[in-house]
């Protein structure tokens, strides 16, 4: 799909996986609730969902946004949609007009969770690399 | 397709439609000018639905009335409605609206006076939906016993009262289904759900009530693809977005119901955008909380059993939401003043960008400490590295060619807000080199509505709903 750049680094293998970053298996959308941010992440092949499902446990995404979110994650599932549904709490500074941050309304805390690095099977990361990114050379 | 007579539009004589057609217009105040235009115009359309209110809005619509009382709702609406209101009547839509804010009635005289010019004198009928607004009964309500305590910190109003600048119950499709029947044009109301504007004229045309649970949770579904316009049909979607084709006269989707309560998602023909199983999948996610209970004021529905199905181009089957009897609470949305913010920026340019801005701030903030200044909050970001992602953005690259430095403070009283917007522009002369982009002037000084989101029972606010026929 792209040849491989800074952007698309070559996957590190590790015996059958192999690291790829998570805006390569799946595309996202967030919003807000006050000062709950919500992320909704959507495998792109449904054939993912079960994979996307072991990898991203609440406690995952917690550590992966560190201190960018103050209180909980909760996680839903919504297997017909090959999705799930995160909801950070206390991430948006207050939220609404209260908040200082550019992002107030958590409206890119989606891809802020899709940098994630994910270990899956080399068969995984050979279909899936570079199928979230704007393949090189394409005109926008 | 359409069975009704054009100039009836209760339905009266006639056989319901077996499909039925509502559109987005508008997914926020402020949304494309053009798209219910393009909506009305073309191609086949039962009803035009537009939602105008985020949670905020209600308080600037209150502050806007407090400063003349004839304002207070969405203005751009009246003006829109003499473009397509001709259209409208022409092709019988009908057009459901929230864009009543906090002033509905005086909302429903600009339409009428929209009509009139529009040469529709006598011709048409405006429904205005009110007692949404619990302002006025706040303190009764207070004294009656109803704490309205904030949902997340259970904190009771009281707290805040004397800075309570807006306060309205999120109200259902009951009373657009009755200005509907009552043979309106256009329906107007203040705080409604925004997914009570589709799913109440379905209510309306397949004769659905508050009992129909999963047929009801399928309109939900409808509504909140519908709500925030193009995000359901290309617009802000992740999903191959360099592949977005003709986003410049991007379609607004349209749901085609019918009265099982099956739908599918669709926009016009030669319109932009894409209606795709991802795209809409990822709408269907947008402010999501727990999918197994998205709760309305007249259902409970459950989105975890939807199945979407391509079935043609841009053409989405949404099937499988289930629901069950709506709670006895209806939420309450409440703005409140809480204090002061301003943001400054300043760009800082190459070499060491990054670098030259972290410095500035930390100049900044020493003589914002020295003037003893006493802020709840001084957020620094440096847009174009780690505004939005954070740390997770990882250390700057070194030969980053410019960044923005975005100061931002927030306090209880005005002053010290004021005077920070002081302290910006002498770093022009007075800090790290190559720093440009100061040509706004001094940062404003913003009023803080905060939002507190709150419960009360139906039978405090229901009883009081009314709906209004004014002939234009």
């Amino acid at each position: 799909m792209t040849t491989p750049d800074s952007a698309h680094p070559t996957p590190a293998s590790d015996g059958d996986t192999t690291r790829i970053q998570l805006v390569d298996l799946a595309h996202a959308r967030s919003g807000d609730k006050g000062d709950t941010a919500n992320v909704g992440v959507i495998a792109y092949d449904p054939a993912d969902y079960p994979l996307l499902r072991e990898l991203l446990t609440a406690e995952r995404v917690k550590a992966h946004f560190g201190p960018m979110v103050k209180g909980r994650v909760e996680r839903f599932e919504l297997p017909n949609l090959g999705a799930l549904n995160f909801l950070l709490h206390g991430a948006l500074g207050g939220g609404g007009t209260v908040s200082l941050m550019t992002d107030a309304q958590g409206k890119v805390f989606s891809t802020a969770l899709l940098r994630m690095e994910v270990e899956v099977p080399a068969e995984v990361a050979r279909r899936a690399r570079g199928r979230g990114r704007m393949p090189a050379g394409e005109s926008w | 397709m359409s069975s009704h007579s054009k100039n009836d539009p209760s339905g009266a004589e006639s056989t319901p439609r077996d499909v039925v057609r509502i559109g987005s217009g508008q997914g926020f105040w402020g949304d494309d000018l053009e798209a219910p235009v393009r909506q009305v115009e073309g191609g086949p359309l039962d009803y035009l639905m537009m939602d105008y209110l985020a949670e905020v809005t209600m308080s600037i619509m209150q502050k806007q009335r407090s400063r003349r009382p004839e304002a207070g709702f969405a203005r751009d609406f009246p003006p829109l409605m003499e473009r397509i209101f001709p259209t409208c009547l022409e092709k019988g839509v009908r057009v459901v609206t929230n864009a009543g804010g906090v002033n509905p009635l005086g909302c429903g005289e600009a339409v009428v006076e929209a009509g009139r010019s529009a040469g529709l004198a006598g011709q048409a009928r405006v429904g205005v939906v009110t007692g949404d607004d619990l302002m006025e009964r706040l303190d009764d309500l207070l004294a009656q016993g109803h704490e309205l305590r904030h949902m997340e910190t259970d904190e009771p109003l009281s707290a805040v009262r004397d800075r309570v600048e807006s306060a309205n119950a999120y109200i259902g499709a009951v009373p657009i289904v009755e200005a509907l029947r009552q043979g309106a044009h256009v329906v107007l109301t203040g705080r409604s759900t925004d997914t009570a504007l589709t799913y109440g004229p379905l209510m309306h045309e397949f004769g659905w009530s508050r009992g129909d649970h999963d047929r009801l949770a399928q309109g939900v579904v409808a509504g909140h693809i519908n709500e925030c316009g193009a995000q359901a049909s290309g617009g802000n979607a992740l999903v191959d977005w360099w592949t977005m084709p003709n986003m410049e006269s991007v379609g607004f989707p349209i749901v085609e119901a019918r009265a099982d309560g099956s739908f599918v998602v669709t926009k016009h023909p030669d319109t932009g955008g894409r209606v795709s199983r991802p795209v809409v999948t990822e709408q269907l996610l947008y402010e999501m909380g727990d999918p197994s209970e998205y709760i309305t004021p007249d259902v409970v529905a459950d989105f975890t059993g939807i199945s979407l199905e391509e079935v043609g181009t841009n053409r989405v089957r949404v099937s499988g939401a289930r629901g069950r009897a709506a709670t006895d609470f209806l939420k309450v949305s409440i703005a409140y003043a809480d204090g002061y913010k301003a943001v400054g920026t300043l760009v800082y340019a190459w070499p060491d960008a990054a670098a030259k801005a972290r410095s500035a701030a930390r100049i900044l903030r020493a003589r914002l400490d020295r003037l003893g200044l006493a802020f709840d909050e001084v957020r620094i970001e440096l847009v174009g590295w780690d505004a939005t992602h954070g740390h997770l953005a990882g250390p700057p690259p070194p030969d980053i060619p410019e960044v923005q430095l975005r100061v931002a403070v927030r306090a209880r009283e005005a002053a010290p807000v004021e005077r920070f917007t002081r302290e910006i522009a002498p770093l022009v002369l007075t800090g790290p080199p190559s720093v440009t982009g100061f040509a706004g002037g001094r940062p404003r000084v913003q009023e803080i509505m905060a939002y507190w989101p709150a419960l009360i029972r139906k039978e405090a606010v229901e009883p009081n709903l009314d709906v209004r026929i004014l002939e234009v």
